[in-house]
């Protein structure tokens, strides 16, 4: 590994951190009723910096790095967008940004200028959140790494329990209660890795790391923590009613942003910090619970009467085919990780599912929005109420049951090549398998949606503005399909110092 | 036995203890101070790393100190958010926290 220097455009990695908290303090020091003009300035900075720094990752061909306080590690901390980083930040940024636009109808303070706390609570809390997501994807050493997940948590719990009726505050503190729990176990895992090396610097752990006990213990600490963050199955159970509970916009930033962050965690340990090679069991084991996330919870999403309960269902069902990326890329012939098949199979995945994700819970918000409840047993008429959104949900629908020209299928397909590539046809089934039970459960809300509105029924109008924002997102996810069916290079940038 | 190692132990019985009741016991406000106890067990236990990895005549490694003082204030702000989360279901009609609960393992890890 080269040591680290600072690059330039580094500063541009500090700017990523810093404009959402300079937004929050702004909206303190400005006063409440400016809240949503602020987030949304913030916001448009804050993609532009994001493009900016997925450029100059681009034109340079190596890592942004930014040594803060130009203090090297294992002293000081290193900042670095590599490929990955630089991709997971222009995601957060578009969805976050289309979020912002959909809020604008459900989260406005009153016209006549009086303060009001809900607009206040969302604004800042999506900044905070979006400051702890970039932190995730940028910092090089485990500590602060935990400090960003709990700012995460901090951010996402609140979240959850906007609305203050006693089954979202429920749902928050179960959330918040398995957030910590895994926190907990993460921070025990990076003791004992500091206890053993004397460093929480990833590019220096990668080094040095042995296959010894302390290791092996400090990791699957680490790992199960994490699990439980991301919802991996049987520790999936918080999630279905804290991303169902939420307002709409913030359960789509929950369900497409907040449970990667974890994900990218275990597959920074799992490559960047753990001795290599790693024993294929425990790749089976983990690629294991993520099959048994997919089946179990498609097949509860298909039983759900709530539409926003079946959505994040599904949600556990995604996440789970992440989780199945650790065997596919560690039996393949590639030379580096990232140079496989799976490995841009599950970053994609990762990406078209958060855009088709927040696109379908912003569309079931605008649903029972316009139709006033969202039981899937009733959506009749919503195709003619909000054809739009309709449309945006069946496209994101599109996605994850991986049916061409969507995002999800080009992913799903790159896995399936993984899987038949490493002979590993339990997967391979197990693919196919999610595929299958995604559609049936996303027809079952189409088809019913198409039905003839029951007499005299009602809807109110939503602003076509909310529904471009959320088809917008849906085609995003459509076009990440027309991606070549190939490793990205893209993926690998920066990545090459870390053998 | 070096005292190192005898607070070792300790931490790993404050662990062991408060993941007994983290998932065991049903009520929210006891999973809380059992969280509590889960934590102060892994920040002994950071003290434990930095004794042991005192060098140059320091009686500690300066560096995991700082993080147990960093960790110690997000246990704190954790501790504070779920105490207020569950004010506010007490408020919003739960009967009460200790009692025994409709749904008893409703909010088990």
């Amino acid at each position: 590994m080269m040591p680290y220097a600072t690059t330039p455009g580094g500063w541009m990695l500090v700017l990523a951190l810093m404009l959402p908290v300079v937004g929050m303090l702004g909206i303190f020091a400005l006063g409440l009723r400016h809240a949503e003009r602020i987030a949304h300035a913030t916001l448009l900075a804050g993609l532009a910096v994001a493009l900016a720094i997925a450029v100059e990752v681009g034109r340079s061909g190596q890592a942004v790095t930014y040594l803060i306080g130009g203090w090297r590690p294992p002293l000081g901390i290193a900042l670095q967008a590599d490929g990955l980083s630089a991709v997971l930040m222009v995601m957060t940024s578009v969805i976050l940004c289309s979020v912002g636009v959909f809020a604008r109808g459900s989260f406005s303070s009153p016209p006549d200028g009086a303060e009001v706390r809900r607009p206040f609570v969302f604004w800042t809390l999506l900044l905070g959140l979006w400051s702890a997501l970039n932190t995730v994807w940028l910092a090089q050493d485990l500590f602060s790494l935990f400090v960003a997940l709990e700012l995460l948590t901090f951010s996402a719990v609140p979240l959850v329990c906007l609305d203050g009726s006693r089954d979202t505050l429920r749902a928050a503190l179960r959330y918040l209660l398995f957030a910590l729990a895994g926190s907990v176990f993460y921070l025990m895992g990076t003791g004992l890795i500091y206890g053993a090396y004397g460093t929480m610097d990833i590019a220096s752990l990668h080094q040095v790391a042995r296959a010894d006990w302390a290791t092996s213990v400090a990791l699957g600490l680490m790992i199960v923590g994490l699990m439980a963050k991301a919802a991996l199955f049987p520790l999936h159970l918080w999630l279905p009613p804290a991303h169902a509970g939420a307002p709409a916009a913030a359960s789509a930033v929950l369900s497409a942003l907040v449970v990667k962050a974890p994900f990218i965690l275990i597959l920074r340990l799992w490559f960047d910090v753990a001795p290599q090679p790693l024993p294929a069991a425990a790749g089976a084991m983990l690629a294991g619970l993520g099959a048994a996330s997919i089946l179990f919870c498609s097949i509860m999403a298909l039983r759900q009467a709530r539409l926003k309960l079946m959505i994040a269902y599904s949600t556990v069902a995604q996440v789970g085919y992440l989780f199945l990326v650790f065997p596919l890329v560690m039996g393949s012939a590639a030379e580096m990780p990232w140079d496989s098949v799976g490995w841009t199979g599950g970053v994609l995945q990762l990406v078209s599912h958060a855009f088709a994700k927040a696109a379908m819970f912003l569309a079931a918000g605008l649903i029972a929005e316009a139709l006033g409840h969202d039981r899937i047993a009733d959506l009749g008429g919503a195709a003619k109420g909000v054809p739009v959104t309709v449309a945006a949900f069946a496209l994101a629908g599109l996605s994850l049951m991986g049916l061409p020209p969507a995002g999800g299928f080009i992913s799903k397909l790159m896995l399936l090549t993984a899987a038949v590539e490493t002979a590993n046809w339990w997967i391979a089934a197990t693919i196919l398998a999610g595929g299958i039970l995604a559609a049936t459960y996303v027809f079952r809300v189409v088809g019913s949606a198409l039905a003839q509105p029951r007499a005299g029924l009602v809807m109110k109008a939503v602003p076509l503005n909310r529904e471009l924002a959320v088809l917008t997102l849906a085609l995003i996810a459509v076009a990440l399909g027309f991606l070549p069916l190939q490793p990205l290079d893209y993926l690998g940038i920066g990545r090459g110092g870390m053998p | 036995m070096t005292p190192a190692t005898l607070y070792g132990l300790c931490a790993a019985a404050l662990v062991a203890i408060g993941l007994f009741g983290l998932i065991l016991h049903p009520s929210p406000l006891r999973k809380v101070i059992s969280f509590n106890l889960v934590g102060s067990g892994t920040f002994l236990f950071f003290g434990v790393a930095a004794r042991r990895g005192a060098v140059a005549g320091f009686l500690g490694d300066p560096v995991p100190q700082a993080m147990v003082i960093t960790g110690i204030v997000v246990a704190f702000a954790a501790t504070a958010l779920a105490v207020a989360l569950l004010l506010r279901m007490l408020e919003s009609g739960a009967p009460t926290v200790d009692g025994p609960p409709e749904q008893p393992d409703d909010l088990s890890p």
